[in-house]
């Protein structure tokens, strides 16, 4: 991993550039930039939950859009249900997080090899996705809310101040919350890395017997890491749902699942500021592709993809990083590697 | 006991047709280790290689079994020149690479034919068991699987090239040491896989509904079949299609479809909790 | 509208291009109209022609001078058979373009992931599919034929043809559990019986589970309401086991994706379905649409059913509505619709119902024959009887929710 954007100046760099976005974008754009940016943003969060648990825990998740619906399901419910947003908040990140903890000890408990992992969070993820769809009627009901099936839960509640119902966020207001909780959630998972559980987490990711003969239980770890990143993913779920004020079980599908590993895979696994710059990225791509009516949506994204791999193998992000690097004397680098075993 | 006949007729006829798509992938995943996210629009192409060329006036029967195979595996074998060869040995890469394909083949048959197609009808009509009618082309699409099945274990258990493959796949190093040249086994083996998969998309393509995005239905069954199966390559995706197909047909039969498939997904989570290596990492260690 | 120096700009320098002959149009920016249909993934087949039709439709009021003397600019994005990307252009339709209409949606998941947008940012939205009925909100209209309008008919002259025990094959999401409550109830009302009722998940491709089953209960018929490419293996799998034309089938959803032209004649030969429109309907006014579409796109268009002449007619109601207005706000253009408008469109006569915002319109019974519908019978005017059991407008205006309407059947 290239140091550039590790170390302390790096991260002040990330989260400058945070900043500078959350204020500067709503003074250039239109409201609707501002409403778009807030999906981009919700995917980003969503990317980093994967980037995170893939990247650093070494856990091959093909099924975390299951965590992702899952979250935008607690929150519809819980909001429809409790009149105000706080509790639905909350809950929007403690189910999926038990759901990803309950998970996690069947298959890490089970020492159960990675492809494998891959296959059983797919399957969960399909599960989901066929429960979900055959729950139309009224009959399907958690209190006053109704699931809705296929056609998906319309017209949920938005965040409000809390305490006050009546208070919704404005698109602004929400756009500022979700950039804070995004930058939240990168310092959060970048302290956690610099701590002695992150240090252990990646050890075991680069050698999970020599960690074992060490001494650390690397299924506890993976577990605690695993329920970590389910949380974040179920965030990004209440974040996806406030935004449209909708949620259907298309956030349990297939594409859903795939879509988040190229996240991933384009920005550059091992990395935390790829996620967020794939995530953004493809979302970009994809409405663009949708304005233009000469090439089909799929070939062009196709295209693109194709050409990325073969020629930025190793994610953007890095590749930008490898390309700085050369400029930046080398002592630096040496010193700031040295620092830290995390990656942005 | 006429119903019981159909029953049993139906199960096997399910476990063919998950034998019918996974066995292409099992080929190229257990020799080569590459995840092919492309693998439902493999099938895809073959199914759409079967009915453009029947509707241009070529046999159904060659179409279905020679049309399909080539097309599908001079495509796979392009594919793996142009793009999977470089490459080789990051499994992370070839996934975005084959998502990618994937997108890229379903927006290229959408612009190339649209998003329907004429398709062909199935052949060979219907015989009775007792009251009942069944399909006679569901007789010819069980033995095509088990005609696969068979003939991918005699390449590999009884001829040289498959001698060379399993050396391949065993240790790449010593085998190039010993004058193989890995590149082109897997350049082959990929190619065969996408071969197979093709012929299972010309057969399933009179009793499916062909279009572009048909594959994203058989994938997942796919991968489960495969992982499932575990190292083997022939008995691993044949005994988890077996039970996999078992059960989904009699809980459908029983229930309804949702249940069925809940059902089968369900046998598979528990069965590789069970079996953490699929099945062939248990039972029948030593087969192919 | 607010004019700005920029807007006005802009619109004199496309006008000319769109327009020859400069009239009026020149002093006014052009009005805004917006679609939202899939034109690529699974559902584009269905999309294309419901966006080749309000194309011809907004191109004819062009021809004729505009609307209010303005042209009109039609801006549509192609959803891709994705939820997420209906919410995201719906806000970029809402906010960005500021639109004065949108007409699209095909699924009820898509049309229930814009609806609240379109709420609230205020913007009139026309959903033009049939569907499962039971959606009451002043910001939508819905033009396509719900289950009461269709699914009587069928199951009537279904059973009192074929006899009256009935198989139900359907979809498993909200269409078709609903539209299979609305086939038991019309069947027990003929005095028939359901012997059983099977729902298939849209990714289902292996059916022969249930022919078995089919064959073993020995039905009198079979009602499908299957939906997508996927299920479209059902009718080959059914032909493959000998099955074409031993049992009868009606179908609600038969035609939607195209299946006439997948599948083949003798696999296809003999389905009988219901919908508020088929492009083989002899009227002029029906010759005259199919004519324009495949004079303007090529006869390669795929199927031109209910949804693309529904998104025609929409249009032109809505048209009709600005005339009678005089403006294109909201509320005054809500308020003309509701006083029962009507407009001789290629399926018929079709009025608006004000109490619940849906249509009265003609309803056809077809037969496949040889890739083509035998149209056979029609009923004039029909209303949307289940949305009205539940939902009015008139004396509940603030109503915006989707109700699943309780359909009586006997266990």
């Amino acid at each position: 991993m290239s140091p550039l954007f590790t170390g302390r100046a790096g991260f002040a760099l990330v989260i400058a550039a945070g900043v500078i976005v959350t204020i500067a974008l709503p003074l250039i754009d239109g409201m609707f930039g501002l409403v778009q940016a807030t999906v981009f943003i919700a995917m980003a969060v969503l990317a980093l939950s994967l980037g995170f648990i893939w990247g650093f825990g070494g856990i091959m998740c093909f099924g975390q859009s299951a965590f992702f619906g899952l979250g935008g399901y607690a929150y519809a419910i819980a909001a429809i249900d409790f009149g105000g947003s706080s509790w639905a908040v909350l809950l929007a990140i403690a189910v999926p997080a038990a759901f990803a903890a309950m998970l996690g000890y069947f298959m890490f408990y089970g020492r159960i090899s990675d492809a494998y992992m891959g296959v059983i969070t797919l399957t969960v993820a399909v599960i989901l996705y066929n429960v979900m769809n055959s729950t139309s009627g009224s009959q399907y009901h958690i209190g006053a809310a109704e699931l809705g099936g296929f056609n998906g839960m319309p017209s949920v509640p938005p965040i409000n101040l809390p305490g006050d119902p009546s208070a919704a966020l404005s698109p602004l207001q929400f756009f500022i919350l979700s950039m804070i909780l995004l930058m939240a959630v990168y310092t959060g998972l970048r302290l956690l890395l610099a701590s002695r559980f992150g240090r252990v987490l990646v050890a075991i990711r680069e050698n999970e017997t020599r960690a074992m003969l060490l001494g650390y239980d690397p299924r506890f770890y993976k577990l605690v890491a695993f329920a970590i990143g389910g949380g974040i993913a179920g965030l990004s779920g209440c974040l996806f749902t406030n935004w449209g004020g909708f949620i259907s079980p298309t956030a349990f599908s297939l594409a859903q699942s795939a879509q988040i590993i190229i996240f991933v895979l384009l920005g550059g696994i091992g990395t935390l500021l790829g996620p967020i710059m794939g995530a953004v990225a493809i979302e970009y791509l994809i409405t663009l592709t949708g304005t233009q009516h000469r090439f089909d949506a799929n070939l062009i994204l196709g295209v693109i993809l194709l050409g990325f791999v073969l020629l930025v193998p190793q994610g953007v992000v890095p590749a930008i990083a490898a390309q700085l690097a050369r400029v930046i004397p080398a002592r630096r680098r040496a010193g700031a590697s040295s620092q830290t075993v995390t990656a942005p | 006991m006429a119903l019981l006949g159909l029953i049993l007729f139906n199960i096997i006829n399910g476990i063919a047709v998950l034998v019918l798509i996974s066995i292409g992938l099992a080929v190229i995943y257990g020799m080569m280790r590459i995840i092919n996210l492309a693998h439902g629009e493999f099938l895809m192409l073959g199914a759409y290689a079967t009915v453009l060329s029947t509707n241009a006036g070529v046999n159904l029967w060659v179409s279905i079994l020679i049309v399909s195979p080539i097309v599908v595996g001079l495509f796979g074998l392009l594919v793996e020149r142009c793009i999977i060869r470089f490459l080789y040995g990051r499994l992370i890469d070839t996934m975005l690479a084959t998502w990618g394909l994937s997108l890229f083949m379903i927006g290229g048959i959408t612009t190339l034919f649209g998003t329907t197609v004429e398709g062909v009808s199935a052949p060979l009509g219907a015989f009775n068991i007792g009251p009942y009618h069944a399909s006679l082309y569901s007789v010819f699409s069980i033995a095509v699987a088990a005609a696969m099945l068979g003939g991918v274990w005699s390449v590999l258990r009884f001829t040289k090239f498959g001698l060379i493959v399993r050396a391949t796949m065993q240790n790449p190093p010593m085998a190039a040491a010993l004058g193989v040249a890995p590149n082109r086994i897997y350049m082959l083996t990929f190619a065969l896989g996408a071969a197979l998969t093709g012929l299972a998309g010309g057969v399933l393509a009179p009793v499916a509904g062909v279009a572009p995005g048909m594959g994203a239905a058989y994938i997942a069954k796919a991968f489960i079949t495969v992982i499932g199966g575990g190292a083997a390559i022939v008995t691993g995706s044949g005994l988890a299609s077996a039970l996999f197909g078992t059960i989904d047909q009699i809980v459908t039969f029983q229930t309804t479809p949702v249940i069925g498939q809940v059902a089968l997904l369900i046998a598979a989570i528990i069965m590789i909790r069970i079996l953490p290596q699929g099945i062939t990492g248990r039972f029948f260690r030593r087969s192919l | 509208m607010v004019l700005t120096r920029r807007a006005i700009l802009k619109s004199s320098a496309a006008v000319p291009l769109a327009a020859p002959f400069i009239g009026s149009a020149m002093a006014a920016a052009p009005i805004k109209v917006g679609s939202l249909v899939d034109l690529s993934g699974p559902l584009g087949t269905t999309g294309q022609p419901m966006l080749d039709a309000l194309k011809i439709a907004v191109e004819a009021h062009n021809k004729a001078g505009g609307l209010l003397g303005r042209q009109i600019d039609l801006i549509n994005y192609d959803t891709q058979s994705s939820i997420q990307l209906y919410s995201q252009y719906a806000q970029a339709l809402a906010l960005k373009d500021r639109v004065d209409v949108v007409l699209g949606g095909i699924t009820s998941a898509s049309r229930e992931a814009i609806r609240p947008v379109f709420d609230r940012y205020k913007v009139l939205y026309f959903y033009n599919t049939f569907y499962e009925g039971g959606v009451c909100d002043r910001d939508i209209f819905c033009t396509g034929t719900t289950p009461a309008q269709t699914v009587q008919k069928l199951v009537s002259y279904a059973t009192k043809t074929w006899g009256k025990k009935v198989y139900i094959i359907a979809a498993d999401y909200n269409y078709g559990h609903i539209t299979a409550k609305w086939m038991t109830k019309y069947t027990q009302d003929d005095g028939g019986t359901v012997m059983a009722t099977e729902f298939f998940p849209l990714d289902v491709t292996n059916f022969n589970a249930t022919i078995s089953k089919i064959q073993s209960e020995k039905p009198d018929l079979i009602l499908s309401a299957l939906v997508g490419s996927n299920h479209t293996a059902f009718y080959r799998q059914w032909g493959a086991a000998g099955m074409s034309g031993k049992i009868p089938i009606a179908s609600t959803t038969f035609g939607i994706v195209n299946e006439m032209a997948t599948l083949q004649a003798k696999e296809s030969n003999g389905i009988i379905t219901a919908f508020g429109y088929y492009q083989e309907l002899q009227t002029p006014a029906s010759v005259a649409f199919v004519d324009a579409i495949h004079k303007q796109f090529g006869a390669g268009v795929p199927y031109i059913g209910e949804p693309a002449a529904c998104t025609y007619e929409a249009f032109n109601l809505w048209a009709e509505a600005v005339k009678k207005s005089g403006t294109v706000t909201r509320m005054p253009v809500i308020k003309a619709l509701d006083s029962g408008l009507s407009f001789d469109g290629p399926t018929g006569k079709v009025t608006i119902d004000p109490a619940t915002q849906h249509c009265i319109r003609n309803v056809y019974l077809a037969k496949a024959v040889d890739k083509k519908w035998d149209v056979f019978k029609t009923f004039p005017n029909q209303t949307p009887s289940d949305t009205a059991s539940v939902c009015n407008l008139i004396k509940h205006p603030n109503i915006d929710k989707q109700f699943v309407i309780d359909v009586k059947t006997k266990a």
